[in-house]
């Protein structure tokens, strides 16, 4: 890696200085490390909810479900543990829309979601978007209808919030690998909508 | 010295305007993801809970000066400290002094799909009927916590509506403060704007939070 061959910042050689400690006094398996770090930077993210809301966009019964018991239906798809243990799905529905946040620390659906973006753990989300929802989403492009009716989720405890997005209009023919291309990150914590067909 | 939180920031003012990030790097750099790592690592040690290290974090004095992850990093020091796993000296030197003390456990890099898959649920039996119900009117406590809690400042002393009844859950407030899991029925109460923010409320906007019972009265 690039820092290598570099001067190490503060922080760097704090980091360093902590696992070797850590390491020295056995407290730690430093290839556990590098397995955690794989994990959350390969295999688990927002694509895996982007499954689960194709899925309750083409299937009914499954919905249903989501809506009524989100940690099962989602364990459907094979997705549990670490900070999804009690989900709760949030459907968006014409003149209703749903966000989510954590104002005390960073709390996120790591399951469907992967690790939150750096937005969502810093102060200007976190202390605004409950007083002034419409602004924070203008400030992600988004603007709602003055009609719509807006919820603000306060992930306060240890139950987990996935929003539903609404489905796009015109793609009743995709598949549902085509729609969960359409669900971005930001659409299923409420600060987005699903992407049209052919938007990018 | 009084309890302070300097992460209950909800409804406050003066952080500017919120920088959207792409979908992608979850990391932004190498040293983010060893934080991240050592803390989930560490934390397998059973040495503290996951409230007590919300509650290092958020009472760390220049926590709204630090990026998150210095957040945790600075958090997991304070913890490993603390709970006398290491010295500062130590820390300060990157080399051990001191032999190790006993941990429950040690991470394995075999281990950690089945710890991830596991996670740490909290819901618990329910030994007691739940005091409120759906469609209830309720009111938050008043008076600040003197210790880490989970009732956001902007929601104290606020009357809002018992939406949906989550079951028994461990108490944040004692479970932080080592008195054990104190499981109590947690509610998803929903405020209007109007009863939060006053007339700068718009028309159609609620605001809900999970509340543990204690910090609920009928109203």
């Amino acid at each position: 890696m690039e820092e290598e061959h570099s001067e190490l910042s503060n922080v760097e050689r704090r980091v360093r200085a902590l696992e070797t400690v850590m390491t020295q006094k056995g407290y730690i398996d430093p290839a556990a490390l590098d397995v955690l770090i794989d994990t959350y930077q390969t295999k688990v993210g927002p694509r895996n909810g982007a499954r689960v809301v194709a899925r309750a966009w083409v299937d009914p019964a499954f919905r249903e479900r989501l809506l009524r018991d989100a940690t099962a239906a989602i364990a459907e798809l094979g997705y549990s543990g670490r900070q999804g243990e009690h989900m709760i799905a949030v459907a968006n529905a014409p003149g209703r829309h749903n966000v989510v946040v954590c104002t005390l620390c960073s709390c996120y659906p790591w399951p469907v979601l992967g690790l939150p973006p750096v937005w969502y753990k810093s102060a200007p989300y976190r202390s605004r978007v409950v007083r002034d929802p419409r602004g924070v989403l203008a400030e992600f492009g988004v603007t709602l209808p003055a009609s719509t009716e807006i919820r603000v989720w306060d992930s306060t405890a240890e139950v987990r919030y996935l929003v539903i997005p609404e489905r796009p209009t015109g793609t009743e023919g995709l598949s549902e690998d085509a729609l969960a291309a359409l669900v971005t990150r930001d659409s299923m914590i409420g600060t987005g909508l699903a992407r049209a067909v052919g938007e990018t | 010295m009084p309890y302070v939180s300097h992460a209950d920031i909800g409804g406050r003012s003066g952080f500017g305007a919120v920088v959207p990030e792409p979908e992608g790097a979850v990391f932004h750099a190498t040293w983010e993801a060893r934080v991240l790592a050592l803390t989930i690592a560490l934390g397998a040690t059973g040495r503290w809970n996951l409230d007590m290290s919300r509650s290092a974090r958020e009472t760390l004095p220049d926590y709204l000066d630090l990026t998150y992850y210095e957040i945790w990093l600075h958090g997991l020091e304070k913890l490993l400290i603390d709970k006398g796993l290491v010295t500062s000296d130590e820390l300060s030197a990157g080399c051990a002094r001191l032999a190790p003390v006993p941990v429950d456990r040690v991470l394995k890099a075999d281990q950690v799909a089945a710890l991830l898959a596991k996670g740490a649920p909290t819901e618990r039996a329910s030994v007691t009927p739940a005091r409120f119900k759906p469609g209830q009117r309720v009111r938050t406590r008043r008076t600040p916590a003197e210790h880490h809690t989970r009732l956001p400042g902007y929601v104290r002393g606020k009357r809002g509506v018992v939406e949906r009844v989550l079951g028994t859950h461990v108490f944040a407030d004692s479970h932080a403060q080592g008195a054990g899991e104190d499981p109590q029925w947690l509610y998803t109460v929903v405020f209007d704007a109007a009863e939060l923010w006053g007339s700068e409320a718009k028309p159609g906007h609620s605001v809900s939070f999970d509340a543990w019972e204690p910090y609920l009265e009928a109203a």
